[in-house]
Order: structure tokens, then sequence, then C-alpha cells
């Protein structure tokens, strides 16, 4: 599905991570990690298409912008923007829409369901400036699942996130995962990682690519 | 009071006055939000500079129409503004600083060094805070500009949710398969257009006025993208119509009087706004 060849990723004339290999089949769930500055969130964009690569080839089969949810790590929504939460979870169905102008009732009852899933049904109406760094991670999430038809790209979603909705978030993840999404997701949450993933890419001085299985034998 | 009203009402010129005001209120405050929203309040400023720019060149240059100058180049330096702004390494208010401040001064020194005309200070005052031209519009002028604003209106229900997505989060966007730079010069093209059409009521230093007040009144009273717009459309029509009203009353140029009213419901929305939270 995804599948990078000897690729180096970077801003203008620094690089950040090079010779990076690795494949994605459809249904993986990959686990990134690495320390902060290892180029995690860098590798997500270069995949998103919002940077170029500066070496290498990366190519993506099957997949166009419209089956791609994405969970940005932090965004640089401002302060005072006047958005209700209603509103930014509709958003994550406009990929689907590449020429009508309104939502369907389809796309509503899927933003109802995700908001449901992730538990922020009853701060539908509420603005989005006004909510707790928590409760934006989900809206954001939901948004992202909205947009998700075949691949979900996650960058660091449990950032901010209570142990227990953590824990739901992880749940939620690998049962889309069992239900043929497929997963790309930052975390420093090796651990838990290792437990969900079905593929583990370490980013940083020595990269490692492979199982998880392989990943806890290394 | 309200003799002078009736009796000026009779006359078609101010009839067509309050119709082209109004819609020109009702088209600057629809992209407004987006405006303000994306850190490009005072595009409107420079943008309007630039046309002043292009006004003189055109002026000294004889031109029959000068919209055929004033407007291809304020559109190509709205684009450059809003493209400049996002990526590079120029800040997007030091480029529009930039931009405004150099045409204001290149168009006020070409009027100087080359106006045939006796009044200059008189002309230059005009472009800056809007002239009488309002007044003198003539019935096709008026059809024009309700054409325009028909379509400008389609245009952004049409495209609405695509605006709301671009503004929001244009990292997302862009992921999600929108092509934002589609969307980011449509609005700049727009924006430039509704600044060149809509000099002639407020004169460009006034401009910004229209597309800031009614989006940050708006802001301080809503909180959700969608009522935040309908409440800053509605505030500028309103706003615009009372302005052209009591400047026809008392006498006072029209411009700065809706500038003015617009001010005052800024004032009142955020006594509102303040006392609610
Ligand atoms: N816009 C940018 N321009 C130039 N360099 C950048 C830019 N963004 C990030 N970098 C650099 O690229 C490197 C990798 O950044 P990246 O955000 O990918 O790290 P990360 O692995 O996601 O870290 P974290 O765990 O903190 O999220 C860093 O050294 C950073 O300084
Ligand atoms: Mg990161």
């Amino acid at each position: 599905m995804i599948s990078c060849q000897n690729v180096a990723l970077g801003y203008g004339a620094r690089v950040v991570v090079e010779d990076l290999s690795f494949t994605v089949d459809a249904g993986d769930y990959l686990c990134v990690v690495g320390e902060n500055g290892a180029g995690k969130s860098t590798l997500v964009k270069t995949l998103l298409g919002l940077q170029k690569p500066l070496r290498g080839k990366i190519s993506l089969d099957g997949i166009t912008a419209g089956d791609i949810g994405y969970l940005p790590q932090q965004t640089q929504i401002q302060k005072d923007f006047p958005a209700s939460v209603e509103e930014i979870v509709l958003s994550g169905c406009l990929a689907r829409k590449k020429f009508l102008p309104f939502y369907s009732a389809e796309d509503k009852a899927t933003s109802a369901r995700h908001m449901e899933l992730l538990k922020i049904k009853s701060l539908a109406r509420r603005c989005f400036r006004e909510l707790s760094g928590g409760q934006q991670q989900r809206v954001l999430l939901a948004r992202a699942l909205c947009a998700a038809k075949k691949i979900l790209l996650l960058d660091e979603p449990i950032a901010g996130l209570d142990p227990e909705a953590a824990a739901d978030m992880y749940k939620i993840i690998s049962e889309l995962n069992r239900r043929g999404t497929t997963i790309i997701m930052i975390s420093h949450d090796v651990d838990e990682a290792v437990k969900y993933a079905t593929h583990i890419l370490r980013l940083g001085d020595k990269i490692f690519f492979g199982t998880s299985e392989d990943f806890r034998h290394a | 009071m309200l003799e002078t009203l009736e009796l000026y009402l009779q006359y078609p010129f101010v009839i067509h006055a309050l119709i082209v005001g109004v819609l020109i209120a009702l088209c600057s405050s629809l992209l407004g939000v987006t405006l303000v929203l994306k850190r490009f309040s005072l595009i409107g400023d420079g943008l309007a500079h630039v046309a002043f720019g292009a006004l003189a060149v055109a002026t000294v240059l004889n031109f029959a129409n000068k919209m055929l100058l004033t407007l291809p180049i304020t559109i190509i330096c709205a684009v450059l503004i809003l493209r400049g702004g996002q990526r590079a390494k120029i800040k997007g208010d030091a480029v529009i600083a930039m931009i405004s401040v150099g045409s204001l001064a290149f168009g006020y020194l070409i009027m100087n060094l080359f106006a045939a005309s006796a009044n200059l200070s008189g002309d230059v005052c005009s472009t800056l805070f809007g002239s009488t031209s309002i007044l003198t519009l003539t019935e096709e002028e008026v059809w024009l500009s309700v054409g325009l604003s028909i379509l400008m209106v389609a245009a952004f229900v049409l495209f609405y949710h695509k605006i709301f997505a671009v503004t929001f989060d244009e990292d997302f966007a862009r992921a999600a398969g929108l092509s934002v730079d589609f969307y980011n010069l449509l609005i700049s093209v727009v924006i430039a257009v509704i600044i060149v059409l809509s000099m002639n009521l407020v004169g460009s230093l006034l401009i910004s006025a229209f597309i800031i007040f009614p989006a940050l009144s708006a802001m301080k009273l809503f909180k959700t993208f969608r009522a935040v717009t309908l409440c800053s459309v509605a505030l500028s029509v309103v706003c615009a119509f009372a302005g052209i009203i009591a400047s026809i009353l008392a006498g006072t140029p029209v411009g700065s009087t809706i500038v003015a009213v617009d001010a005052l419901a800024f004032g009142v929305c955020l006594l509102l706004g303040g006392s609610s939270s």
C-alpha cells in the first residue's frame, strides 16, 4: 500500500532522516517510535504529501487523498477561532465530497457516530476553543475518523488524554484496524505500541523496521 | 428630519447609492471572517493602497477606464500577498505593510509629479477617503453590482464548507485532498475585486474597516463559524444602510459615516459579549 525506498526527509538543506526504507500493507498497524526530534512528524507529513521527500521515492498504491484520516500533532488553529465541535468533526467528511457543496444525511450520521464513539456527543454544540486540551484532542480524532476510509495517520493521538481515555483510544484504534483500516500511529508509549501494533518503525540513530515480534526480541 | 429623508428617497440616485452600498457591505463582510481568522485583517488596507497606486498611474497615463489597470494590478498583488504570507520567510503582515506603504508613497509621488489636475489634494483626498461618485451611479452600474453580488453570494454558499476547512486547518484540508491553493487563490482574487469595486464608496483608507469591523463584532457575540458569518453579514448590511441614511441626513461623507456606525456597533457587541461570558 505504502512503500518508501531509501528516502531522506528534512527541511530544505536540513536532513532529519536518512536512508529510510519500509513498506506498509493494507490492514497493517504500524507504530512509529523515536525520541523528540527524530523526525516522526516529518515522516507523517511527507507521507501525506504536505512536504516533499529530499531524496528517494514514496509510492502510495490504491489510496487517494479522500481515503486518509489525519490527526496532526499540533495544529496552528488559533485560540480565537469560532467553531463548534460539530462543525469541525463534519469537516472530516469533506475529503469524500469533491464537488458536492453540502453535507448529506449520511455524513451527519457518520460524524454523529464518531462523536458518540469518542464520548464527545454532549459537546457537539460547544465552542472548540473553550474545551480542555484532551477534549480538543478527541474532537480532532473524531474528525480524523470521519475522513479515514482506508488509512488513518495519527500523530501522538494519546498525548493529553487521561489514562482511561487513552485506554479507550487504543481500543478504538485496534477495533478499527480489525475492521480493515490501515493504521500508522506515532507514539512515545513503546510498551503499549508493541502490544497493539503489527509493525514497529523506530527513527533515530539506529533505524529499525520490522514486526513488533522482532522488535521485542531486538 | 423624516421629511428630509422622504424628500431624498424620491431621488433615484439616493436609492442607487443605498442598494450598491448595502451590496458592497454584504460582499466584503462575507470574506471578512475568513480574512480576520487567517490573520489577514489588513489585506484590505494593503490592497486598497495598491489600488490607489495603480489608480494614480492610470490617471497619469490618461486611461479612459481606470479599472482596466487597477483591477489586474490589485489582483496580482492580492495573490502575491496571500501566497507570500503563507510560505515565505517574510511574515504575512510584514508583506502587507511593505506593499501597502510602498504603493501609497509611489502613487502619491506619481500624482504629484505628473498630475495635470489643479486640485491635487482634492483628488488625493477623494481617492483615500471615498468620493461622491457613489451618488452619481448609473442604472447599469447598479445592475452590474447586483449581478456581481449574486454571483459572489452563490459562490460563497457553494464553497462554504470548503472555505471553513481551509480557514480552520490548512494542513488537514490539504491532507484531505482539497486544493487549498485554489481556494486561497479564489479568496484573494475575490477580495481584490471587492476592494477595487468598493473604493468609490469608502475610499482606500477606510476599506479595511468594512472587512474587519463586522467580523470582529460578530466574533464577540457568537462562537460557531456559521453564526459568526451570518451575524457579520447582517451587521455589515444594517450598518451600511444606517450609515448611508445618516450621511444623507447629516450631510457627512458616506464612507466615514458608515465606518463610524460600524465602530459603534463593535462597541455595543463588545459590551454585550463581555456581559454574557
Ligand atoms: N518547519 C520546520 N523547519 C525546519 N526544521 C524543522 C521544521 N519542523 C521540524 N523541524 C526539525 O526537524 C526535526 C524533526 O522534527 P519532527 O517534528 O519530525 O520531530 P518528532 O520526531 O515528531 O518529535 P516529537 O517527538 O517532539 O514530536 C527536528 O530537529 C526539528 O527541529
Ligand atoms: Mg512530532
